[in-house]
Order: C-alpha cells, then structure tokens, then sequence
C-alpha cells in the first residue's frame, strides 16, 4: 500500500499547482520541497502571463502577491552607449484574460505552495529528497535522508535541474546549448519613484528586454521589471559560448546597470537581492521524457519554456503542465492504474494544449537566435542610421536612403534579407 | 557607488553548511578553457582564477543555479549536488 496518492517533488509553481488541483479532488497528496518555504529557491526576471493560472483560480491577481500589471512593453536595442527603444503602451495589455503580471517567486511561489496546502495537501518544506525508489522499472516513491515514502505516482517538479530524472536515468543531462544562465538584481525603490521614472500610475508595470551589448555578443540580453517598490534588472545568457566571452557574468552585469539607459532608472536605489538561476531555453527540442510507470515530468524539469526574443514565457507553461499532471493523476487513480500506458493521457493533454502547439510553432526560433548577427551587428547598425537621422553638425545633407544603405551594407544586404526572412518564418 | 559582487551577495541571505560544501571542484584540472567557462559563466562570481593558474571556488555564496553543472561536471566540477535540506540561498524576492 502506497502511503499517499501522489508525491509531488517542488514547491514551484508547477508543483503546487498539481498539489492544488490534486488535493481539491480530495487526493492524499505530500508537496515537498527543498527550500524552507515555496519558492524559496526560485527566481524569475520577471513576468507571469496569468492565463493558465486565472482558470484554476480565478481572479488570482486580487489576492496574490503579484507587483504589477504590465501596460507597457518595451524592447531595445542596445550599443555600448546608445539605445533604441520600441515603446508600447495599451490598456489592451491589461484585459482580462490577456493580463500578465511582474512577480517575485519568494512570494508569489510561496503563496502557491500555501494555497495548496489550505486545499488539503500536505506540504513538507525544508525536506530535500535525495533519490527516486525505482522497483521493477516503475517508480514508487521517494527517499529523503534515511526515510523512504511511497506513492501511486511521483510528480517531478524539480526545476531546469532535475537531477532526480537524470539519477533515475529518466532524462538525459541538460547540455549547455540547450540552456542559459540568468541574473538578476533586485533595486529597492519607493512606488511614486518608479511611476514617475517610468511614466505609470497606480498597480501599473513595465516589461522590458534589451538585445545588443548587454549580452556582449553571446546569444541572450537584458530585462527590466517593475515591480511595486523595486526594479528587476537582469540578463539572460547563452551557455555554449560563455566561456569565449572576453567579459564575466558580473561585468556584463556591471556594464549593463551603469548604461546610460538603465543607470538614471536605478539612481540611489538600494542594492535588495542577487540571484541568478539557469533557464531552458531550446524550446521542443528540449523537450524529453514527461511520463512513464509510476511518474510524471512538468514544469522546467520537462524543459517548457518559450524564448522568442521579444517574449520569454515558462511560468505560464509550469502551471498548465502542472494542472495537466494533476489531471491525468485522477483518471489515473479512476482507473487503479498508474502504469505508462494510462498516464499517457498527460501527453495527450499537452499535444492538445498551447503548451505543445506554441512550441511546435516556435520551433524553429532556438537555432535562428544562434546567428551572431542578432546580438552584435544588428543593434549596431540601428544606432548607426538612427545617429544619421537625428545627429545635426553642420556638414552638408545627404538623403537618408544613402546614410542608410551605407549600414545597411555593412551587414549585407543578402544577410539581411535572408536572417529577415528566416527571422519572420521563425515566429 | 560600485559594490563588489561579493558586497552584492552580502545583502542576500545564506544558511551555509558550515565545512559541508555541496561543490567539490578540481583546483588544478589542467584545461585553462573549462576553468574559464567556470569564471565567466557563474553568476555569483565564485570561481576565481590564482596567479599561478589554479581554481578557487567558494561554496558559501552558491545561488543553486547548477550553471557549473552544466558546464563543467566531470571536469572541473567533481561533485555537484544541491544543499541538504533547509540550507543554502534562501530567495526573500527571486
């Protein structure tokens, strides 16, 4: 006899929204995590489009610790120096139903974890489990320390890591072209500070990404969150070629937070929170086993995350996959049978989700971002026609489409239709 | 004012494991490129280099990111597991 229906591995918010749905059925569920409350170990830059959490509980946004409601959008492209900026503003990005939210995942994660723990779950935090009990090709349950326990089925919510799946030999070792490494800094700010520097008012946010020299070259960029009494500053960083970069981490880092763009927007702020986090970030073709006897996969352990370039989006695919592990948990135990053969039904409710047909639509986009061009010369070459456009000195007039073509040129004209080509079929 | 990033992971909060690291790494692994990827890459700035080419690595201020892992497991980094439970970073915002 197993000791519960379900043990799920994580408190993130793949984890606790399987333990949420699961224990609102009225299954004995265990919730454990590492970390000495939910969330505790997480970081995102970042944004949570609230769709696929608002349908488990609507209206979340009200009484969760969310920061703000994003209205505005906006996306750079950086020089050492320069910088040029795509604004967006729209009520239409706060709409019910196409919201999304800045969080913090020390409190957001952990009002989750919380939440399913008020529907019936019970929650262990501080408890690291060390292996899987694998008995008979079938996974049965979990060892923490010198105790074991033991369940129907085992949720693997254990983030981009997993080193449970890879120990069980259930997934292969994430490699460094799949991922990349974040890091974010968290400046404190009092809220009128923030409306003001950023034009907002009231629970308003702001999103931003920055492509060019914050990166150095490496395929990756900048961010910046608003949240309600601070800012999110960060970058995000291709692994596979880091070790070429003639810059560290913290340089990059140091570089990007004294821009001229960014350093006025954090100007006597104070330092709260250093994190940093690895993010999946090949898209489908990172994608491995998300099920087999006695076992499911979600979150950023099943490597859900979209990356394309003007959007990153993985907490909203978290929580779906969680829902839809908890889902296939009850027909599951409807059946008395967890073998691979009913759980299979995860993976039907994934193909049939946005989760598997956004990655299949964005398929493509991983292995266009390879291309160097993207990060270096691009950005460059904007800033180049822009300094041709408002730049007046007195020297004689040339007609822009010649000031243009000469940048345009030096990227190359079959390049740029080719990587525009590329680029538009990619998304 | 430029803090340090050791200044910088200062105001962060740790539950070390004292003499319990949760890393080991080879300080004198012979390929110069693998410890680079270490030093460029870890977000924590917690690999450094010494005068005379060797590696030195400081558990005390990991953020579990597993970036080493990733990069370095079974060269440079010869055990890589995340804290017993209740220890290590501890994420107020994330």
């Amino acid at each position: 006899m197993s000791e519960f229906d379900a043990i799920i591995v994580g408190g993130g918010l793949a984890g606790s929204t399987a333990a949420y749905v699961l224990a609102q059925q009225g299954l004995e569920v265990l919730l454990i995590e590492r970390g000495n409350y939910g969330g505790s170990k997480n970081m995102t830059g970042g944004r949570l489009y609230a769709h696929s959490l608002e349908k488990i509980i609507p209206n979340f946004a009200e009484e969760a610790p969310v920061e703000r409601r994003v209205v505005k959008e906006r996306i750079s492209m950086m020089t050492e120096n320069d910088a040029f900026t795509i604004d967006y503003h729209s009520p239409r990005l706060a709409q019910a139903g196409s919201d999304s939210y800045v969080v913090m995942r020390g409190e957001f994660d952990r009002w989750l974890f919380d939440k399913a723990e008020e529907a019936g779950a019970m929650t262990a935090a501080g408890i690291k489990v060390d292996e899987l009990i694998v008995e008979n090709n079938r996974v049965t349950g979990v060892i923490c320390g010198d105790e074991e326990m033991r369940a129907d089925v085992v949720i693997l919510a254990d983030g981009v890591n997993s080193l449970l799946a890879e120990k069980a030999g259930l997934r292969k070792r994430v490699q460094p072209s799949q991922v990349a490494v974040g890091v974010k800094e968290v400046y404190g700010l009092p809220a009128k500070v923030i409306e003001d520097r950023f034009g907002l008012t009231g629970n308003e946010g702001t999103a931003w990404l920055f492509a060019g020299s914050p990166s150095n070259g490496l395929v990756g960029g900048g961010f910046l969150y608003t949240n309600k009494e601070s800012i999110s500053l960060g970058l995000v960083l291709g692994l596979e070629h880091i070790g070429e970069s003639e810059k560290t981490i913290e340089e990059m880092m140091v570089a990007f937070s004294n821009h001229p763009e960014i350093a006025p927007l954090i100007k006597d702020a104070k330092l709260l929170e250093r994190s940093g986090h690895v993010v999946p970030e090949a898209g489908l073709s990172m994608v491995s086993t998300l099920y087999g006897d006695g076992y499911l996969i979600c979150g950023d352990a099943a490597g859900f995350c979209l990356n394309i370039g003007y959007m990153v989006r993985g907490m909203d695919l978290a929580i779906a996959s969680g829902e839809m592990a908890a889902k296939a948990v009850i027909a599951a135990k409807e059946k008395g049978d967890f073998s691979s053969a009913t759980l299979q039904s995860y993976k039907t409710m994934l193909d049939e989700s946005f989760i598997m047909k956004d990655l299949a639509v964005y398929k493509n986009f991983p292995s266009f971002m390879e291309n160097p061009r993207i990060f270096n010369q691009y950005p460059a070459m904007v800033s180049e026609i822009m300094a041709e456009m408002f730049i007046v000195n007195g020297s004689p007039a040339v007609p822009l489409r010649k000031k243009a073509m000469k940048h345009l040129k030096t990227v190359g004209l079959m390049n740029l239709l080719k990587d525009g080509f590329k680029g538009v079929k990619s998304v | 004012m430029t803090m340090s990033v050791e200044e910088k992971l200062g105001v962060n909060k740790f539950f070390v494991n004292e003499g319990k690291p949760h890393i080991e790494i080879d300080p004198n692994y012979p390929d110069m490129k693998e410890k680079l990827k270490l030093v460029k890459a870890c977000p924590g700035g917690l690999y450094k280099l010494n005068e005379n080419g060797t590696l030195s690595f400081d558990y005390a201020g990991c953020l579990e990111c597993g970036t080493c892992r990733i990069l370095c497991l079974g060269t440079v980094v010869k055990k890589w597991e995340y804290p017993e439970s209740t220890m290590g970073v501890e994420y107020r915002y994330g």
